[in-house]
């Protein structure tokens, strides 16, 4: 080995701790790209094979009964390469040994047999013969969440009917990936299972022989999806369509669209920040040895060592940083992405996930983290390449302090002269103090934009599930009922309250804005489910007009007193002109509230609802489930307690883990600053710090110079942390605000000092590591060294 | 009449402070030949370091030619500079400027890495004196010793000249002369060209030849006749 290697490896050794402290920032850098962009690349490749594989569809449609013959005119519209129609339906569920009802949604075989579009992968058992009416396919999560094997039987109320039903097969399905129940917040593959049955037996259980109320369309490469989805609504029209959509309003792509999108801007956005910090502590590190090996670097020009032996020299030991970060981060990143592989298995419902170790990524992360390094070191090696070897190997002239207007104020202080060094020291490098300052503050901001989530999230959990909605469960019923349907709910074992409520579907529109959405109808001073707006108070919709979520008034472009046009797309199916009444803030979904008489007089008949809202009495909810598994019409139930607990659970879970990653990320940025910056100081100031020491300065004031400067740049850095995380935080409500959720920028005093608290306590330890260097300087040795 | 090594030509080096124009060297006509043993006396300030310095090609004349052999060190740029040092020369300092890092023998090492033709890092150290000792890093040595390593550094090359500032200016005279003993014994046996700058008028009874400097100019040079061995120096 070289003798210039040897001294790269001793100094490195020598370096470690700082070598360390730098290459763990790096590491995060990496294992987040690493992680976000392997997770994304396997999400993206394993949902395109998936959908071509089984052939899911691009636009989709419901319509209340349209014939079967109209399949061959929608096939001759422009673009679209394959249709399939069905028949679906719901229907409550009675599971034996489970006292709570489910619900089903159930879904047409061809009866050839033969899937053209969105073709369930059989995972066992067998598909029913067309045959037969009481055989049946069901996904493989329900399944399993259930404990069935094949050959077990369930009921359905199918219409009103209970049927039992015999399991021949488990599927799963590109249309049900990722599957919420109506009502739901949370996938419950206990509660809600998807069924398939021969066409025929659903054709005859729900009354639509010759007809079909779903649609499904594959379209041409080249074909625009608008264009087919408007001629598909013009053919439905007179068969009580429900205005077709394409993938983009698909339940379950909707949420892998979004959560691959979120994994692609994370491993956009967050990496840099940590290579950026990266690229600031190799700079100020190798720059100090630089400075500390001038005569060094003089002597090895005098041997006869070329600038670019040199320059290499100092950017290898860059690089060793570097090397050590990215291996760290390659291991960290693979074992992240392998435990958030096992939860996407989970969560979302492939067949298979295409997790293929992405070498380019590893590829890609390790190119960047070695560039890093390397811009962070280049200024520094360059200026050592500049100097020449003479003027290198005679002592660096002495730093220049100079007098200025702060220098005045500060002496007009009368601080002492330890407070007057601290300071004149931060002015000397106004650069290095200004990064170190701002780095610290991100590792501040981090913390604020992780921690507000959570106020924010309680905000919205009080709001929809403790203020909004208090009602124990929901009913929700195949067709529109007579409100007096009410008193038989009424009836039932264990209700105590019930209320009711209806949805429309409907398209609201302002000029070329357009949205669907489902309005709500209510009786005014509901006590269950009430409209909240954000300062708590409790809003009803007026007796006529229309009031709109903020969010959606917005994306119409509409204000309190502008008029709607309202195309309904149940009922009578007519366009109203309605008038905005007002607009309320909300967090959960695009709501439209009316009134129900309102309505009704709009509509010009009775008051109809699909929806009660119930409290129970805890005692008897197994009498009131088992009254439920017989009642017809019923088309489904949701117990809001168990939503609000399974969405807490999940809350509270993720929280936990976020706010330990963030913790863990602060804590390495400010260590790696602090402990840097701290070591540094002291590399500068040993001499002068040890001839303190000699002139009879204690132990503690002279650490409170080394200790002091960091301590100030940690607490100038608070406030511009918090200033950074509003703004992240702002930048992530905005980001993660959708259709279905806006989340409210929620900043407590607690999240502020929270993330200063876990800095400030970071910056301490780091620097007192450095102190204890300092109390073991050996004041002989360092008075002796030439520098 | 032996070879000659080096030759000057009205060298000057002017420092431009800003206010001032410092002469470090005004206008320098030298010859060093083959085999010889410089010493350069003069005071503090005078330019001694400055013409060393440029001999050695570590820097640059404001005015004037240097010479090695057929080859103007004027007309070089950084890089021919840099192969210059390589091939052909040896700089030994007062401060020995060993790297902390490296042992005695890695020390050497980073010369011999990189020159054409060295001789084994152990020879050099033994050369010195100090074959025992390759194992030591510099922090475990005394200053004589880490002088003797920077001269071992120097001569393991085999350069064809040796340029010591100062050798012994930090050092005792006992290990001052082991120093020198040291020098000696190297321009003896491979009639390398030496010279040695030092503020040690007695120094200079083991010269072949003495140059004194004043103000950035030569003030006298003469040759001595009879020269004495390091041990006899007595300061
Ligand atoms: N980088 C520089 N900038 C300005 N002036 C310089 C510089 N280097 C040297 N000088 C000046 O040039 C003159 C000659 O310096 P030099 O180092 O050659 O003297 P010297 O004879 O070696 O002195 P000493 O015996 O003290 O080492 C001095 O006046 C010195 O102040
Ligand atoms: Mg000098």
């Amino acid at each position: 080995m070289q003798a210039l290697d040897r001294k790269l490896l001793r100094d490195f050794r020598r370096l470690w701790a700082q070598a360390l402290a730098i290459a763990l920032v790096l590491a995060c850098g990496v294992a987040i790209f690493i992680t976000s962009f392997g997770m994304y690349r396997a999400l993206e490749e394993t949902r395109i094979a998936y959908y071509e594989r089984n052939r899911f569809a691009d636009v989709f449609s419901d319509a209340r009964r349209a014939p079967l013959s109209l399949a061959r005119e929608i096939e001759t519209i422009e673009g679209v390469w394959a249709v399939e129609t069905r028949v679906s339906g719901a229907a409550i569920l009675d599971i034996p040994g489970r006292s709570k009802s489910a619900v089903g949604r159930i879904l047409s075989i061809p009866t050839s047999g033969r899937f053209s579009l969105n073709v369930p992968l059989l995972r066992s058992g067998h598909v029913p013969d067309p045959e037969t009416t009481d055989q049946v396919l069901v996904n493989e999560p329900f399944a399993q969440a259930n404990g069935f094997q094949i050959g077990d039987v369930f009921a359905a109320n199918l219409n009103g009917q209970k049927r039992p039903l015999t399991i021949t097969g488990t599927v799963l399905s590109p249309e049900f990936i990722y599957t919420i129940g109506p009502g739901g917040l949370m996938p419950d593959n206990e509660g809600y299972g998807i069924i398939w049955m021969p066409e025929d037996a659903v054709a005859a259980a729900f009354d639509m022989a010759g007809a079909f109320n779903h649609v499904s369309l594959k379209l041409r490469a080249d074909a625009r999806a608008e264009t087919v989805v408007s001629s598909l609504d013009n053919l439905l029209e007179p068969y009580g369509g429900l205005d077709a959509y394409d993938r983009s309003q698909q339940q379950s792509d909707a949420f892998i669209d979004a959560e691959i999108k979120q994994l692609r801007s994370t491993s956009i956005i967050l990496p840099p920040v940590f290579f950026g910090i990266t690229a600031f502590l190799v700079n100020m590190v190798i720059g100090r040895i630089i400075a500390l090996e001038r005569s060094e670097i003089g002597l090895l020009k005098a041997i006869g060592y070329s600038n670019f032996d040199i320059c290499l020299h100092y950017l290898l030991l860059a690089g060793l940083i570097a090397v050590v970060g990215i291996v760290i981060g390659w291991g960290v990143g693979s074992w992240l992405s392998q435990s958030l592989a096992r939860l996407y298995a989970d969560f979302f419902n492939f067949p298979f996930l295409i997790y293929r170790v992405s070498y380019d990524a590893y590829i890609i992360s390790g190119i960047i983290g070695v560039a890093t390094a390397a811009v962070g070191a280049i200024r520094s090696v360059l200026n050592a390449a500049r100097l020449a070897p003479a003027v290198a190997m005679s002592p660096p002239a002495p730093p220049k302090y100079k007098r200025n207007t702060l220098d005045h104020a500060l002496l007009a202080l009368r601080l002492s002269q330890p407070t007057m060094m601290i300071f004149r020291n931060l002015m000397r490098w106004p650069v290095r103090s200004a990064l170190t300052t701002l780095g610290l503050s991100l590792a501040v901001s981090i913390l604020v934009a992780a921690t507000f989530f959570d106020d924010s999230l309680d905000t919205i959990v009080d709001t929809a599930f403790y203020q909004s909605n208090r009602q124990d469960a929901v009913l929700t019923f195949t067709d529109e009922m007579h409100e007096s349907v009410l008193e038989d709910v009424r009836r039932l074992p264990g209700v105590l309250q019930a209320e009711s409520k209806q949805y429309y579907p409907a398209t609201l529109r302002n000029g070329h804005l357009s949205k669907r959405i489902a309005i709500e109808s209510s009786r005014p001073n509901p006590d269950l489910s009430r409209v909240i707006d954000s300062d708590g108070r409790v809003v009803n919709p007026p007796a006529n007009g229309i009031m709109l979520s903020d969010r959606l008034a917005s994306e119409l472009n509409v204000r309190a007193g502008d008029t709607i046009a309202v195309d309904f797309l149940s009922g009578r199916r007519e366009s109203h002109k309605i008038m905005v009444a007002g607009t309320v803030t909300q967090y959960l979904g695009l709501g439209a509230y009316m009134d129900m008489d309102g309505l009704s007089a709009l509509f010009r008949q009775k008051p109809r609802i699909g929806i009660v809202n119930v409290t129970l009495d805890e005692n008897q909810t197994d009498n009131f489930h088992a009254a439920l598994k017989e009642a017809p019409n019923l088309a489904g139930t949701t117990m809001m307690t168990e939503t609000r607990q399974s969405f807490l659970d999940t809350i509270r879970q993720n929280v936990i883990i976020m706010t330990t990653i963030y913790v863990i990320v602060a804590t390495l940025i400010t260590v790696g600053v602090a402990y840097n910056g701290a070591r540094i100081q002291l590399s500068e100031r040993a001499r002068e710090l040890a001839s303190l020491r000699i002139l009879g300065f204690t132990r503690g004031e002279v650490s409170f110079i080394l200790m002091g400067e960091t301590m100030i740049l940690a607490l100038l850095a608070q406030p511009l942390g918090w200033l950074i995380g509003v703004e992240i935080a702002r930048l992530m409500t905005n980001g993660f605000t959708s259709d279905l959720y806006t989340i409210p920028l929620i900043l407590k005093p607690a999240t502020f000092s929270f993330a200063s608290l876990v800095v400030l306590s970071a910056a301490l330890v780091a620097t007192l590591v450095v102190r204890r260097r300092l109390d073991r300087l050996d004041l002989v040795a360092v008075m002796k060294t030439r520098e | 009449m032996p070879d000659l090594i080096f030759r000057t030509e009205g060298v000057t080096k002017v420092y431009d402070t800003g206010e001032v124009k410092i002469y470090a060297l005004a206008g320098v006509d030298l010859k060093l030949f083959a085999g010889e043993f410089t010493v350069l006396l003069g005071a503090s300030g005078s330019g001694k370091s400055t013409l060393l310095n440029i001999l050695g090609g570590l820097d640059h004349v404001t005015e004037g030619r240097v010479w090695f052999k057929e080859l103007d060190l004027t007309q070089l740029n950084d890089r021919g500079l840099t192969w210059f040092r390589r091939d052909h020369v040896g700089f030994v300092f007062q401060f020995y400027n060993l790297v902390p890092s490296l042992t005695a023998r890695e020390n050497v090492q980073l010369v011999t890495d990189v020159s054409p033709d060295p001789m084994a890092p152990e020879e050099a150290l033994e050369l010195v004196g100090l074959g025992h000792r390759m194992d030591h890093f510099p922090a475990e040595m005394s200053g004589g010793e880490q002088q003797r390593v920077a001269i071992a550094r120097a001569i393991a090359k085999r350069p064809e000249v040796l340029l010591c500032d100062e050798p012994t200016g930090a050092l005792d005279s006992k290990t001052g002369i082991q120093v020198l003993e040291a020098l000696k014994n190297i321009n003896d046996r491979f009639g390398t060209t030496t010279v040695v700058i030092t503020h040690n008028a007695a120094i200079q009874k083991m010269a072949h030849r003495v140059i004194h400097f004043q103000d950035g100019r030569i003030s006298n040079v003469y040759t001595n006749d009879q020269r004495l061995p390091p041990s006899e120096i007595v300061w």
